[in-house]
């Protein structure tokens, strides 16, 4: 008996014929570029020197664009501004350096000469110290719940996932909305009898939302790094502990503890790494503001080097190559830990 | 109170929900709301009018006034409730002096009152308007700015996957000479981020004549050592035996890698591909350093610049915000299961 075609019976010779249509596709342009380029290619220079010709796209691209940079943020920084092209920018040695670290007190940026680089670095730093200490109390709990006997983990597991997925602009703007004078937040205060706060134009509310925003659209990522590594720990050393009688804090002091450590690193290095380099969300959220309370490090850098005026780039790429020294710095003491641990 | 808390927290067949599991529930539930709450507190207001939006303390729902027509009046009325000698009335207000209203009864146009503001109540009802979605997309350039997201999202993703995917092979397959070299130096720049690199990239993007060009924003994203490092170690999983059959049949290296390796890394290839959806898509310093141009922007560099315009419209930004976030979440919803372990695995984002 011959059945109609039901919408389901096409949908599926739609995405088979597509799928048909793909791997054609990919067929015919692989045969093409063996038929015509790789297999001359390999006649000409032998099997033994193809793997070169594998990795050259990706070479290319990265030394373009990741390695000459790095290399070119020195021409910069040693030469004078405000001109882009490096022929144009004459040689003035460590000046660009020894103008940011000229402070007649390293801890009070007022007394520098680059005083918003200071004020910036000092921000940041307080900033990735919350952020950090903040960030593994939350995900490490989270990832403890998350690993107890639970209905519906898959559920909850992708509740705190789901804000790493939205973009920081996205996150920004939400936040803007919530925390603004007139928001949602001031509204239930009011509600409930408590004054309507300048979450957004007090320097210390500013900072403080600006740790718990970024604590909030990140923290699922590192639970979910610290649920993988508490779900390696095997069952059986859980029962043999028990059967010698200890207790929930046992269990957390003398297994989790030791046993999470390594991980516990990684997820300490990659958002401490991570909070260095905070920046789409401080712009679309106070935009360094009020003043210069959420000036980060890297928004100096970008104002410096493209949005004022006058592009002081010698001076951008100095405090990036500071910044990147303090980052290859924490990296290597990571790895010093990390090397202790094992 | 115990017998109630007993019976409240009683279970079938098991025994009694420990205090712990109660805690635990709560913190659960707490993290549900605080995740999603002002995701949908964003949608919510994303449909409400500009007088509503401007409203405190601010409401959950949108809602809109009603409005009546009156003969003898152009314009449909704003209606409200009023208390007239202990009868509640509904009258449509044609105008304000002062704290004085001029109101009309719309079942009696004759009839006219004045009455003080204090005393009128708005007759509403919540309405989901797409109103701040249509005027939105015109004039936020909405089609532009998502054609160059998508853009710059699908042709950054094929380059990521063909470019690591060739590198990831010649570096797991082959031992040549400088090979370890190139690896390592690849992992190192891993410490070192795209921040500090910034005003020399544009440098050189510069040089190229790149700059306004999605080019420019598309091919320095391409070559990721996270991503080259995962298809690398996950192609020193599949076994060489493959690849000397395959040359004993007389295939080329390209024809190895093409129809061999690449099939079998399907599943490094996938989570490499979502994580590059996800990547360019959320993408925000970089665009906004190659592109000056209005009609090139992506929709987080437009978002962003749309929101510092001096004149903010929320209702505008609301919407619009919703909009951007829809392809990230139906990502979410289709494939969260992957992704999520896809991380756990990999530990990369």
């Amino acid at each position: 008996m011959i059945r109609k075609a039901t919408r389901k019976d096409v949908i599926q010779t739609i995405g088979d014929r597509l799928s048909w249509f793909f791997a054609s596709l990919y067929d015919w342009i692989t045969y093409v570029l063996d038929r015509f380029f790789f297999n001359p290619l390999q006649k000409l220079v032998g099997m033994r020197r193809m793997p070169y010709f594998f990795v050259l796209p990706n070479l290319l691209v990265f030394s373009l664009f990741s390695l000459l940079p790095m290399l070119l943020n020195f021409g910069y920084a040693f030469t004078k501004d405000p001109n882009l092209f490096l022929s144009e920018r004459p040689w003035i040695g460590t000046q660009n350096f020894s103008q940011i670290l000229n402070c007649g007190n390293i801890l009070d940026p007022n007394t520098c000469v680059v005083d918003l680089f200071w004020r910036s670095v000092w921000n940041t730093s307080q900033f990735v110290v919350f952020q950090v200490i903040i960030m593994v109390v939350v995900s490490l709990l989270t990832a403890l719940v998350l690993n107890g006997k639970i209905k519906a983990r898959g559920f909850f597991r992708s509740v705190y996932f789901y804000p790493v997925l939205l973009s920081p602009i996205v996150v920004a703007l939400i936040w803007k909305w919530i925390l603004q004078d007139s928001g949602l937040l001031n509204g239930i205060l009011t509600g409930l009898g408590i004054n309507a706060q300048p979450f957004m134009t007090n320097p210390t509310w500013a900072r403080f939302w600006m740790v718990m925003i970024s604590t909030w659209s990140n923290m699922g990522f590192y639970t979910l790094i610290l649920l993988a590594g508490l779900q390696a720990i095997p069952q059986e050393l859980y029962d043999a502990a028990k059967i010698d009688g200890a207790n929930n804090t046992d269990l957390f002091k003398g297994i989790i503890m030791p046993l999470l450590m390594p991980t516990m690193l990684v997820v300490t290095v990659l958002s401490l790494i991570r909070a260095v380099q905070v920046f789409d969300i401080v712009y679309a959220f106070t935009g360094g503001g009020p003043g210069s309370a959420t000036m980060y490090i890297v928004q100096y850098i970008y104002m410096n080097g493209f949005s004022s005026p006058i592009k002081l780039m010698g001076l951008a790429s100095t405090a990036s190559i500071l910044m990147a020294g303090a980052l290859v710095i924490l990296t290597i003491i990571q790895m010093v830990l990390r090397r202790n641990e094992v | 109170m115990s017998a109630i808390l007993r019976f409240l927290t009683r279970t079938r067949g098991r025994k009694q929900l420990h205090i712990t599991d109660t805690l635990t529930y709560l913190y659960l539930g707490l993290g549900v709301i605080i995740m999603f709450a002002p995701v949908l507190w964003l949608i919510f207001s994303s449909f409400k009018s500009l007088g509503e939006i401007n409203t405190f303390p601010p409401r959950l729902f949108p809602y809109q006034q009603d409005t009546v027509q009156v003969a003898g009046y152009d314009q449909p009325l704003p209606l409200y409730k009023v208390n007239m000698n202990g009868q509640t009335v509904e009258l449509a207000e044609i105008n304000r002096i002062g704290i004085q209203s001029n109101m009309v009864d719309p079942k009696n146009p004759a009839q006219t009152f004045r009455i003080n503001i204090k005393d009128l109540t708005k007759v509403e009802h919540i309405v989901f308007s797409l109103d701040n979605y249509g005027q939105g997309i015109t004039s936020f350039n909405f089609g532009v700015y998502l054609r160059n997201s998508t853009i710059v999202t699908v042709v950054a993703t094929i380059l990521t996957l063909i470019v690591n995917s060739m590198a990831a092979f010649a570096l797991s397959k082959y031992k040549f000479k400088g090979s370890t070299a190139i690896f390592l130096i690849m992992i190192a720049t891993l410490m070192v981020p795209t921040t500090v690199v910034l005003v020399p990239e544009f440098l050189i993007i510069t040089k190229l004549h790149w700059n306004n060009t999605l080019t420019g924003v598309i091919i320095p994203t391409i070559a990721t050592p996270t991503g080259m490092f995962l298809l690398r170690q996950y192609m020193l999983t599949l076994p060489d035996e493959l690849m000397d059959a395959a040359r004993v049949d007389g295939a080329s290296e390209w024809r190895i890698f093409a129809q061999i390796i690449i099939p079998l890394s399907g599943p490094a290839l996938a989570v490499l591909a979502i994580f590059s959806v996800m990547w360019r898509w959320n993408d925000f310093l970089w665009p906004l350093v190659v592109l000056t141009h209005n009609n090139l922007f992506t929709l987080q560099v437009g978002l962003a610049s749309f929101q510092g315009e001096l004149n903010v419209q929320w209702n505008l930004i609301l919407a619009m915000t919703v909009l951007t976030l829809i392809p990230v979440s139906l990502i979410f919803a289709f494939l969260q299961r992957s992704i999520t372990t896809g991380i756990a695995t990999t530990g990369m984002k």
